[in-house]
């Protein structure tokens, strides 16, 4: 079994190394110092099991998961991250609280080793929904656009429109595409600053310039890039609610 | 609830010698209407009269200390005292008919001054009531004002305590884990962290923020952070730390540069890789010491509001609490490196 491990401390990384030792059947194919780093090296390995930190530069450890298709199995390692530890224990889902023992290791590798692939990814999937939701994460959101990742932070967005199973989000260097749900970026985006003006739009209330009537019962709002958004008559309260009017 | 006005010395001096000077008066006023009579009959006729309405006005005070009438609710204040009036007429009425009866003219006397007792009684409770009410009026007014104060001082508290708690924790057991991985390898290495986190968790333990340090107390402690955090991160961590003797003696207030400095490892060490250099650098003018402290961020995942971030927001309320103002700290992202910049006037008189 290929086995990479996914932290930015070193001495982290090499105590890791040391309790492998006792497990031949696991192989440490990388060591990756970042969330970036992290991405290559699972995609070009395919491991079947990573150690992963929350906290790293670049990309944290659940926005590397939210890129991957098909994420391996994770035994996440962290310090202190109240919010990280409440969506593991949300979803069942074993981590490491560092420092931690061989034995506490050894039985979170046996743990691993009695699991079904399949319900592991399901519950890593719940997991990444809960932890998008944290405060640090919903001011940014990272995208991949086609092997080059950017991260958007929120107050970029211009606004984001529904296509398909995709949401568009649209900025100043043009749209990305990113696999989610209106409903989720509505949930996790600040409700000040970003609003649901119609089904398949939500709008950065800070690039509207102007709200013109269109057509009956509706209205459109031009943002400063000049575009151009439907905003529905529950929109429009929604808009009005935001603005204090 | 509201302490009461006559546990006041100041106020129970004013009330006792009102009651005694309205008693006073009425002497006066009796003795003058009808001088053919005794003194004593005055003197017992106000002595009465006052007694009796002090004791109807016993219940009004003490109610008023539980319950401060809204202004709607001033008529009830009015019908009390006219109850109060009411009752202490006919209390009167038929204790002086009882004890000064026999007097000559007094019983004639009495039925003509009902009147003028009324409005005077009337007037008497008016004024103590008025004077109640303003009093506990007053007292609520000052305890909410203390209230307020008391909370937002416990916000404040716990909101700095918050901060602290989040860098706190991570350090520790983040240093905790290089420890526990150095013992393998490098035990002389593990036992010198070891030797430094205590020296460093002490020093946090032992500082109150009210004090004021020396800047060389102060960067020794902060250089033991820094140690710790080069071991923790592979030596890509540099520091230059640049001060003489001269503002080596200037002094801050405990725990100030401290967030300063773990703000410049968060974001140029926990969220970029790399080498990472930190400055700290000392400068004086006169009377006021300048610290700066520079360090790299990533401009692509940190966008620059975040720069400015929550313990910068804590120094700059700290900065303002101590000397009140909000010019001291200033900070600067150009290209990739953040600097922050503040400014401590020296005090004359200092705590040490």
């Amino acid at each position: 079994m290929k086995v990479i491990i996914v932290d930015d401390e070193p001495l982290a990384r090499s105590i890791v190394k040391e309790y492998l030792q006792k497990h031949s059947e696991l192989e440490l194919v990388q060591e990756c110092n970042d969330g970036l780093e992290g991405l290559k090296a699972i995609q070009q390995h395919q491991p079947d099991l990573i150690f992963l930190d929350i906290q790293m530069p670049k990309i944290n450890g659940f926005e590397m998961l939210e890129l991957l298709d098909h994420p391996p199995a994770v035994i996440f390692t962290t310090a202190f991250d109240e919010y990280a530890i409440k969506a593991f224990d949300a979803h069942a889902i074993d981590y490491l609280l560092k420092p931690f023992s061989q034995e506490r290791f050894d039985k979170a590798i046996e743990k691993l080793s009695v699991q079904k692939n399949t319900s592991a990814e399901k519950a890593t999937r719940e997991l990444l929904e809960t932890a998008s939701h944290s405060p640090s994460q919903s001011q940014r959101i990272v995208v991949k656009n086609g092997s080059k990742i950017k991260i958007i932070p929120a107050q970029e967005i211009f606004y984001l429109e529904a296509a398909d199973d995709y949401v568009k989000i649209h900025t100043k260097e043009g749209y990305f595409l990113k696999n989610k749900t209106m409903n989720h970026f509505e949930q996790v985006l600040d409700p000040q600053l970003f609003v649901r003006s119609h089904r398949s739009y939500i709008v950065n209330m800070q690039q509207i310039t102007r709200i013109d009537p269109y057509e009956k019962d509706n209205h459109i709002a031009i943002l400063r890039s000049g575009a151009k958004v439907p905003v529905s008559r529950n929109g429009y309260v929604k808009l009005k609610q935001v603005l204090g009017l | 609830m509201s302490r009461s006005p006559l546990s006041v010395s100041r106020f129970r001096t004013i009330f006792i010698g009102f009651w005694l000077s309205v008693t006073i008066d009425g002497v006066f006023v009796l003795h003058w209407y009808e001088p053919g009579w005794d003194l004593s009959v005055a003197v017992i006729d106000s002595i009465i009269s006052c007694v009796v309405l002090f004791i109807f006005c016993l219940p009004l005070m003490t109610t008023l200390r539980y319950y401060t009438p809204k202004q709607k609710n001033y008529a009830n204040i009015f019908i009390w005292c006219v109850f109060i009036v009411a009752a202490w007429m006919i209390t009167i009425r038929w204790l002086l008919q009882l004890v000064l009866g026999h007097i000559e003219r007094y019983p004639e006397f009495l039925n003509h001054s009902l009147v003028v007792r009324i409005s005077i009684g009337f007037f008497l409770t008016g004024c103590v009531a008025l004077a109640f009410m303003i009093w506990y009026t007053w007292e609520e007014q000052k305890e909410d004002e203390i209230r307020k104060q008391d909370t937002e001082k416990f916000t404040k508290e716990a909101e700095l305590f918050k901060l602290r708690q989040q860098l706190q924790p991570h350090f520790l057991f983040n240093s905790l884990n290089s420890i526990n991985a150095l013992i393998g390898t490098r035990p002389e290495e593990a036992r010198k962290m070891v030797q430094q986190l205590s020296e460093f968790l002490r020093g946090t333990l032992k500082k109150e923020e009210t004090q004021w340090v020396s800047l060389k107390e102060e960067l020794q402690y902060l250089q033991l952070y820094l140690d710790i955090e080069r071991v923790r991160f592979g030596n890509r961590l540099f520091t230059i730390i640049d001060s003489d003797d001269t503002t080596g003696q200037m002094k801050l207030p405990a725990l100030l540069l401290q967030p300063i400095v773990e703000n410049a490892i968060k974001f140029g060490l926990y969220d970029t890789t790399g080498d990472t250099q930190i400055k700290i650098i000392a400068a004086a003018d006169g009377s006021n010491l300048f610290l700066k402290v520079e360090n790299p961020f990533d401009p692509e995942t940190s966008s620059s509001n975040q720069g400015t971030g929550f313990g910068l927001k804590s120094v700059q309320r700290r900065l303002y609490l101590l000397f009140g103002r909000n010019d001291l700290l200033a900070t600067e992202a150009k290209e990739n490196i953040f600097t922050t910049i503040v400014k401590i006037p020296q005090l004359p008189v200092q705590k040490s």
